[in-house]
């Protein structure tokens, strides 16, 4: 799907060919990576060369567990949610690292140096971007912070229009934590040719896409949850709500993921010193800010949640 | 019940072990990558325990940011540390008997140490059941009200600690031609752009 929309503002056709509209190109990828023969360089260290896609995939997988596609249909409905994600994603640039380690070859080294430095620092603004839209919440809890935006203005209760520089810092954010364009220095392909996946081949190559992939998915379904209002209806009246909240959950998660896949094929890579300026000298005190300001206003109307 | 026990011992046995694998791997990547293993089992352990939010944290800070700087310096230094361990092993008689030492201090200590039951049982703050309360908000309360002095000098310090390490390493370089967003977007044709005429044969 990626592929198929970003060929539109460039004028290309995309994959057109297998199944209807191209629509199977996605499995006859997979079935392509599968059947291929994986190839391990002689200087690697073999054992962390396999275990990093594992990682990766494992990781990005496991922070599904917590989200909240509906109503109490999250697997485990821990009162910590948003932490465990924020945990979750962080751990998931050992995966990077480790595997551009183990390949020992300088174009892997080189872009898990950059990954690991740009992803600790995207950490702290999206840190701060979940500060502010639990103070508003008040809970930890992810079912929580969809309910608490449950109110009779539909889509304008939710958290996007309040805090919506906190939304375009967050947006921003996850593209650079998951390593995506404009922000996908660690693998720039004009650069590193592929970054720290230059030496992976076949399954452990599809492993590390698909961890990546899972990644944004679950950015998007953070973002659905903190500003997008999860699985409430956009319109709070009769035929709308109808509609069970799995569907709006589904709806709002693909439309940020279309907004991301877009940003990629309209977007050219940022260097390398911006990537860290906007990081740490717009992002961290803008964000840092907003904290301090929601905190106020927050106190100042008397709309703090859980404040006696 | 024997679920817990289980877990607990499989969490236990694998922070032991690969804190030993630590000090015992001859590459030091490896070393913290087991590091990062012990801490991730250690909030395993603090998960048993029923402090979700320390077992969170520990991951967010220790494993997320803290251990991914060290496998970043680790990664980059160029020493032979086989070399370094070459002589390893004459100083085995002097690190045996400091060993030794701290050992017997380490029994004698411990081994005279009591906890006093009344002290679990009358905490300064009374700890609130997990049914009341979250460990977050549990957490919360005491740390801003009650501690809330002790919690602004930690803060602080960490300040002080990082304007020092910043003072220490800074230095001023010349020479270096950096880049100026806001001069560079101020330009215009005027500025940028220079025409002039340029005489046959001759150049500029």
């Amino acid at each position: 799907m990626p592929t198929g929309r970003s060929g539109r503002p460039s004028s290309c056709v995309g994959p057109n060919v297998v199944g209807p509209w191209g629509l199977l190109q996605s499995f006859a990828d997979l079935l392509k990576f599968v059947l291929k023969e994986p190839v391990i360089p002689a200087p690697a260290n073999k054992g962390m060369f396999l275990l990093a896609p594992l990682v990766m995939c494992t990781l990005s997988l496991a922070a599904w567990a917590v989200i909240p596609l509906n109503a109490g249909w999250a697997i485990a409905d821990i009162n910590v949610g948003i932490l465990y994600i924020f945990a979750i994603s962080s751990l998931g640039v050992y995966g990077v690292i480790m595997g551009g380690w183990a390949s020992n070859s300088k174009y892997p080294f080189l872009g898990a140096l950059r990954s690991a430095a740009q992803m600790v620092s995207y950490e702290v603004s999206i840190g701060f971007v979940i500060v502010t839209v639990l103070m508003c919440a008040g809970t930890l809890n992810l079912s929580a912070i969809v309910e608490s935006q449950n109110t009779r203005l539909g889509i304008l209760g939710w958290y996007w229009l309040p805090l919506f520089p906190m939304f375009v810092v967050f947006f921003i954010s996850a593209m650079a934590e998951t390593n995506r364009p404009p922000f996908d220095l660690p693998e720039a392909e004009s650069e590193l040719v592929a970054g720290y996946m230059v030496e992976y081949s076949s399954t452990p190559y599809l492993l590390f896409m698909l961890g990546e992939y899972v990644a944004i998915m679950t950015m998007c379904a953070l973002g659905t949850i903190l500003f997008l209002g999860g699985w409430l209806s956009p319109i709070p009246f009769a035929p709308f709500t109808w509609v069970p909240g799995v569907i709006w959950f589904v709806f709002k998660a693909s439309f940020l993921f279309i907004l991301i896949a877009m940003v990629k094929a309209l977007v050219p890579r940022y260097r390398y010193d911006q990537l860290m300026r906007l990081g740490w000298k717009v992002f961290l005190p803008l964000s840092l800010a907003m904290v301090v300001i929601v905190a106020a206003v927050l106190m100042a109307t008397g709309n703090a949640p859980g404040v006696r | 019940m024997t679920v817990t026990a289980a877990f607990f011992y499989l969490f236990a046995t694998i922070t032991i072990a690969s804190g030993f694998m630590v000090i015992a791997s001859r590459n030091p990547v490896q070393s913290v990558l087991f590091l990062i293993l012990a801490f991730v089992n250690a909030a395993g352990l603090f998960l048993m325990m029923g402090a979700e939010f320390l077992a969170m944290i520990l991951v967010i800070v220790y494993v997320g940011a803290v251990a991914v700087l060290f496998l970043f310096v680790v990664m980059m230094l160029d020493v032979d540390f086989a070399a370094l361990r070459q002589g390893f092993l004459q100083y085995l008689p002097i690190g045996g008997v400091i060993g030794v030492i701290f050992l017997l201090e380490l029994i004698l200590v411990v081994g005279a140490y009591s906890i006093d039951p009344g002290l679990v049982r009358s905490p300064a703050v009374p700890i609130p059941s997990p049914a009341v309360m979250t460990n977050t908000e549990a957490l919360g309360q005491v740390l801003y009200t009650r501690y809330f002095y002790f919690f602004q000098a930690a803060g602080l310090i960490l300040l002080v600690a990082m304007i020092g390490a910043i003072v220490l390493t800074l230095r001023e370089r010349v020479g270096v031609r950096r880049q100026d967003i806001s001069k560079q977007n101020a330009r215009t044709q005027e500025t940028a752009v220079e025409v002039r005429k340029v005489p046959f044969r001759q150049g500029i």
